[in-house]
């Protein structure tokens, strides 16, 4: 950290004092310790849930270890992520065969229900809303993964009703 | 062939190499081309671009030489049509990966990519080009960054992080997304990047480039000229592009003393205060009306020798006094000080070495019979354990403190003192947060437990000082308990540190005006010299005691003489065998007492002693503290003159303002803090009929009766300084074309001194001990004013900005002053950053706002005097240590209100 930059940019409102005591604890531990970025990193996102930058800027300073390579990191991991997760990741499937038989309208109307655009999260952090490429089941599309559940034949109508079971 | 060394073969030839090199440091060595483009020296290879491919007897494939080490016995080819093959391909896919269209770069013409496809015969683009998916980063005013341009090759990110160790940039994202990146992805301005534009300098493509050169200049139209930095005190080198009578751009000097490819922010981007349309370009007198007017070279110089004349002959010349300038050349300085001694006759000639270090000049002279910097840049980065004390040495210092971080990332031990914590700090093992004023009390408390327990050297203490037994009955009295609690931190700190101290030897020590700028400011000087002489480090490489000279020639600016008690050279005005000397040099007698420091000359003009005084380009209005008590010293002395290349707060009160020519308008030599007498080049015009100094004081001298004979920089030095001074009798301007020489430089086949006082044989015999005792600051917080008020200088400015607040971009970096303050104080106020508050204190008050920082530690205030509105110079208090009359800046008492 630099002149320039000296207080640190806003933290989330979701991340909480406690968890952030807990980050501290954590850079403690593997502070000065060569290869201690990624599991900083992975207990950390297990604590907050998610890397946001601010929790980033942290963790640099905790762990002596420069910003841009905490990004870094955090960038090119696709088990990390920036953005905040639902209790419950809902992945539509936008492969070829979903969406000629329908993938779309279920994500849109999914979009439309959550009131969220796709990679994105609700407010409440109950869903996480993601498109993802061909799952290998194209024989029972459109498919959908709730968690770990996978769902056939999900049309736009049954989609909200499926969602919905998952508190 | 050393049959010591292992070999190797480069395309059937046998080398030798020394283990641990490269097979491409082998080649080159050896003048064999191999092609590279990721490859930069002093970082660690990152093999990313495979440009540098050669063949290696039975490796399954063609290798990247600058990362693979040579061996013994190793069969190289570097060029074969398996190794052209490759490297064509490669290239060919670079030029694929982004919009590499050289008609529209500013970069064409020495980018390395087009070199190389040239070289390669490549004429068209065979792969069909990836769309860009990022935009163009142009938000910051210095750097734009061009993805489209980018070969991710990574230069930048080394340059940024092994070179500067700033640590600002690195790679984001994965594949194809992939992109250089700094934390959190966001704009320069809101990153770590302090723009120091070593990333641009290194980029081999127009992906990086200088916002402010955009579309000025082809780089086949521009001529280079080589000059010396005109901001810090390290004296970085740098070439200077100048196309049509303008300077278009800045770059590094690569593989030069002492800066070895590196500039900061103010270096390779406050170049262009020089083509200014506010420069003087004609002589002014101040008229009945009190305005300025216009005249000729001829009624200035005349009216200023006429009144000169009037004066001495009513008053004595010893009414007249003269503060020369640390900016220019030595040779401007070596004039007037010349044109006070022997053409006026007056000793009255200082400069602002006072109000920074005077103290080092007499208090290092003092103790080792030498006041300058004992040992050289090219160390720091050598060093294994370095202290620094009162330092803000990464913003002051900018290439310095890169060099200090690089021996940190090398495994170096560092030690900051500071009651900021500043960037250094940032970087240390151990931070100690000693109290603004309570240097000496740390440092005897450091020396009580070294001792106590043993660690000092000796056998070097009774081989090379004396004094030894004063100072340890004096640091006796300095028990852990009483320094720890003066200096405000632990007694195991204080163990700690001292400790650490005695682990290393030789251990560096660097300092700055955090300990000059006192009242104890000789005291604090020589506590670090009794601590390095304790200790046995000075005389070694690595070691020593390191002041930063704080103006690119207030070193030069003091060897030059523009001291009251010293001739050039350091030879004693009250010393008689020294005033013949010169007195038969000149021509002339002279006075025999010392003259008058600069506050002594206030002082004077308060009395009505001083009648007239001459101000070569210094801002005094603003630098000197109480601006009010000096405006009114200003306004009320008989004749004022000043030599300056912008009308500044102090002009304004100037009888006749001469029009200097600027840095890059003239050459001469400037001195840098390690001793080196470099080169600085004349590269553009001056505008209008601006002129050299050294010729003002020349005709000013010659309408006093005085006829000099040189008529150029080089005359001046040539056959005047370096005859007259020892110290310099073998620094010749035919000697410096390069990296310059240091001094002390005896004779003409000396190479210069990087070390001094070698071994402990220090230059006056016995290094001296000096026992001292801690006195608190004159002004200490109260009820009134609770708070301690520190000064100094931040990154992106220089001084009052005459010269980096004309500079396109350095402005909108840092556009006005702050009162930095603790996080706790802040809170206790009320106050939030960027909130306007007013501070003030027995002198005066000022609007500023506030920054909340936990660099700053409660109970602190912290300000720079760069800006006019909010200077914390109409706060500091013009008390003065007693021997070298050094103001103290850095601690006087202050309130803070929110206004
Ligand atoms: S300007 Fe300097 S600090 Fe900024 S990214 Fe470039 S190298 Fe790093
Ligand atoms: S910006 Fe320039 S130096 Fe940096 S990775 Fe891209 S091409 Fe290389
Ligand atoms: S470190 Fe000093 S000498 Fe070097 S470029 Fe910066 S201001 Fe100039
Ligand atoms: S396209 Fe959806 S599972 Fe194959
Ligand atoms: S120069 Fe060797 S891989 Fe780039």
């Amino acid at each position: 950290m630099s002149v320039a930059q000296d207080i640190s940019k806003q933290m989330p409102e979701d991340v909480t004092p406690e968890m952030l005591a807990q980050l501290d604890d954590i850079c403690q531990k593997y502070r000065g310790k060569p290869g201690g970025l990624i599991p900083v990193l992975q207990q950390v996102q297990g604590v907050v849930g998610y890397l946001p930058v601010a929790v980033q800027d942290r963790i640099s300073q905790k762990l002596g270890v420069p910003g841009h390579e905490v990004f870094g990191v955090t960038t090119f991991y696709s088990f990390f992520s920036m953005t905040p997760k639902g209790r419950h990741t809902v992945r539509v499937c936008m492969g070829t065969a979903c969406y000629v038989r329908g993938g779309k309208e279920v994500l849109d109307r999914l979009e439309r229900h959550l009131d969220i655009p796709v990679d994105s999260t609700t407010p409440d952090r109950r869903f996480t809303l993601e498109q993802v490429r061909c799952l290998g089941a194209c024989g029972v599309a459109p498919v959908v993964v709730v968690d770990q559940d996978t769902h056939r034949k999900v049309m736009a109508d049954t989609a909200v009703d499926l969602v919905e079971r998952y508190q | 062939m050393d049959t010591n060394q292992p070999t190797m073969s480069i395309n059937g030839t046998m080398v030798t190499f020394t283990p641990g090199q490269t097979i491409l440091e082998v080649a080159w060595e050896r003048g064999i081309d191999i092609p590279t483009l990721c490859y930069l020296k002093d970082a660690s290879p990152t093999g990313a671009c495979r440009i540098c491919l050669v063949e290696v007897k039975g490796a399954r494939t063609l290798v990247a030489s600058c990362a693979m080490p040579a061996g013994p016995g190793m069969e190289v080819t570097t060029d074969s049509p398996e190794v052209h093959r490759s490297r064509r391909l490669n290239i060919e896919l670079l030029l694929a990966s982004g919009n590499h269209n050289c008609l529209t770069c500013e970069k064409n013409g020495e980018c390395k990519l087009q070199d190389l496809a040239y070289a390669y015969g490549i004429k068209e683009i065979r792969f069909q080009g990836q769309t860009q998916q990022y935009p163009k980063d142009d938000s910051n005013p210095l750097i734009t960054r061009d993805f489209s341009r980018c070969i991710l090759c990574g230069r930048c990110v080394q340059a940024c992080n092994d070179l500067q160790v700033n640590r600002a940039i690195g790679y984001g994202y994965r594949g194809a997304a992939s992109k250089i990146v700094t934390t959190g992805d966001r704009p320069y301005q809101e990153s770590d990047c302090v723009f120091c534009g070593q990333c641009v300098e290194a980029c081999p493509v127009g992906a990086l480039t200088e916002k402010k050169a955009k579309g000025l200049a082809r780089s086949w139209e521009t001529k280079k000229v080589r000059t010396t930095c005109p901001y810090c005190g390290v004296g970085c080198q740098m070439w200077l592009h100048v196309k049509a009578g303008r300077i278009v751009k800045v770059t590094a000097v690569e593989d030069a003393q002492p800066n070895r490819g590196m500039l900061c922010v103010k270096g390779r981007f406050g170049y262009d205060f020089v083509h200014s349309p506010e420069r003087l370009t004609t002589p002014l007198i101040k008229g009945e009306d009190g305005q300025h007017h216009p005249a000729t070279w001829d009624q200035a110089l005349d009216l200023v020798a006429t009144r000169l004349k009037q004066i001495k002959k009513k008053h004595g010349a010893n009414a007249i006094a003269g503060v020369s300038c640390a900016r220019s050349i030595n040779e401007d300085s070596y004039n007037m000080q010349k044109l006070f001694r022997a053409a006026i006759g007056t000793n009255n000639i200082d400069h602002c070495a006072r109000v920074c270090h005077a103290p080092t000049v007499a208090g290092l002279a003092a103790s080792f019979g030498s006041g300058a910097m004992t040992n050289s840049f090219a160390d720091f980065d050598k060093a294994r354990l370095i202290f620094v004390i009162g330092s803000n040495i990464t913003e002051a210092h900018p290439v310095a403190g890169a060099l200090v971080k690089r021996a940190v990332a090398k495994g170096a031990q560092l030690i900051v003192a500071d009651p900021r914590f500043t960037g250094i700090a940032e970087s240390a093992h151990i931070y100690v947060p000693i109290k603004v004023g309570s240097d000496v009390a740390f440092i005897n408390g450091l020396m009580n437990v070294i001792i106590s327990e043993g660690l000092q050297d000796q056998a070097y203490i009774d081989r090379c000082t004396t004094g030894y037994a004063d100072l340890v009955a004096k640091v006796a009295e300095y028990p852990p308990s009483k320094a720890a609690r003066i200096a405000g931190i632990g007694v195991d700190l204080l163990r700690e540190t001292a400790r650490k101290l005695a682990s290393v030897k030789p251990a560096m020590l660097v300092y700055t005006l955090g300990i000059t700028e006192h009242t104890c400011g000789v005291n604090n000087v020589r506590s670090t010299a009794n601590l390095q002489m304790l200790l046995g480090n000075v005389g070694f490489e690595c070691g020593g005691v390191n002041p930063l000279r704080g103006q690119n020639n207030v070193q030069g600016a003091c060897d030059m003489g523009a001291l009251p008690g010293d001739y050039p050279g350091y030879q004693k005005v009250e010393n008689p065998a020294a005033r013949h000397k010169f007195e038969e040099a000149w021509g002339v007698k002279m006075p025999r007492k010392n003259g008058l420091m600069i506050p002594q000359m206030f002082e004077g003009i308060e009395q009505g002693e001083i009648k007239a005084l001459w101000v070569f380009g210094e801002n005094l209005a603003n630098t000197e503290p109480d601006i009010r008590h000096v405006e009114h010293c200003l306004k009320s002395v008989e004749f004022l003159i000043c030599n300056d290349i912008f009308p500044t707060e102090t002009t304004r009160f100037a009888d006749v303002i001469f029009p200097a020519a600027a840095w890059s308008e003239d050459d001469g030599t400037f001195a840098n803090s390690e001793r080196r007498v470099q080169r600085v080049r004349k590269a553009v015009e001056p505008p209008g009929q601006a002129k050299p100094n050294w010729w003002i004081f020349r005709e000013v001298a010659g309408r006093l009766g005085q006829e000099w004979k040189s008529k150029s920089g080089q005359d001046i030095w040539d056959k005047e300084v370096s005859e007259l001074a020892p110290l310099f009798k073998g620094i010749k301007y035919s000697r410096l074309e390069n990296d310059g020489l240091q001094w002390p430089c005896p004779d003409k086949n000396h190479p210069g001194t990087a070390c001094m006082h070698k071994e402990g044989r220090f230059t006056c015999g016995l290094g001296n001990f000096e026992a001292l005792d801690w006195t608190p600051p004159a002004e200490v917080p109260d009820k009134k004013y609770p708070l301690v008020l520190s000064t100094g200088r931040r990154l992106y400015h220089y001084h009052t900005r005459t010269q980096t607040g004309r500079c396109g971009g350095l402005n909108d970096l840092l556009g006005q002053e702050t009162a930095d303050i603790s996080l706790a104080d802040a809170a206790e106020l009320g106050v939030a950053d960027g909130d306007m508050v007013r501070v003030s204190s027995r002198r005066g008050q000022v609007m500023v706002k506030a920054r909340v920082t936990r660099q700053v530690p409660k109970g602190l205030v912290w300000m720079a005097f760069h800006f006019r509105e909010g200077n914390a110079n109409w706060l500091t208090n013009p008390v003065y240590d007693p021997i070298s009359l050094t103001a103290e800046y850095k601690a006087c008492a202050v309130r803070v209100e929110k206004a």
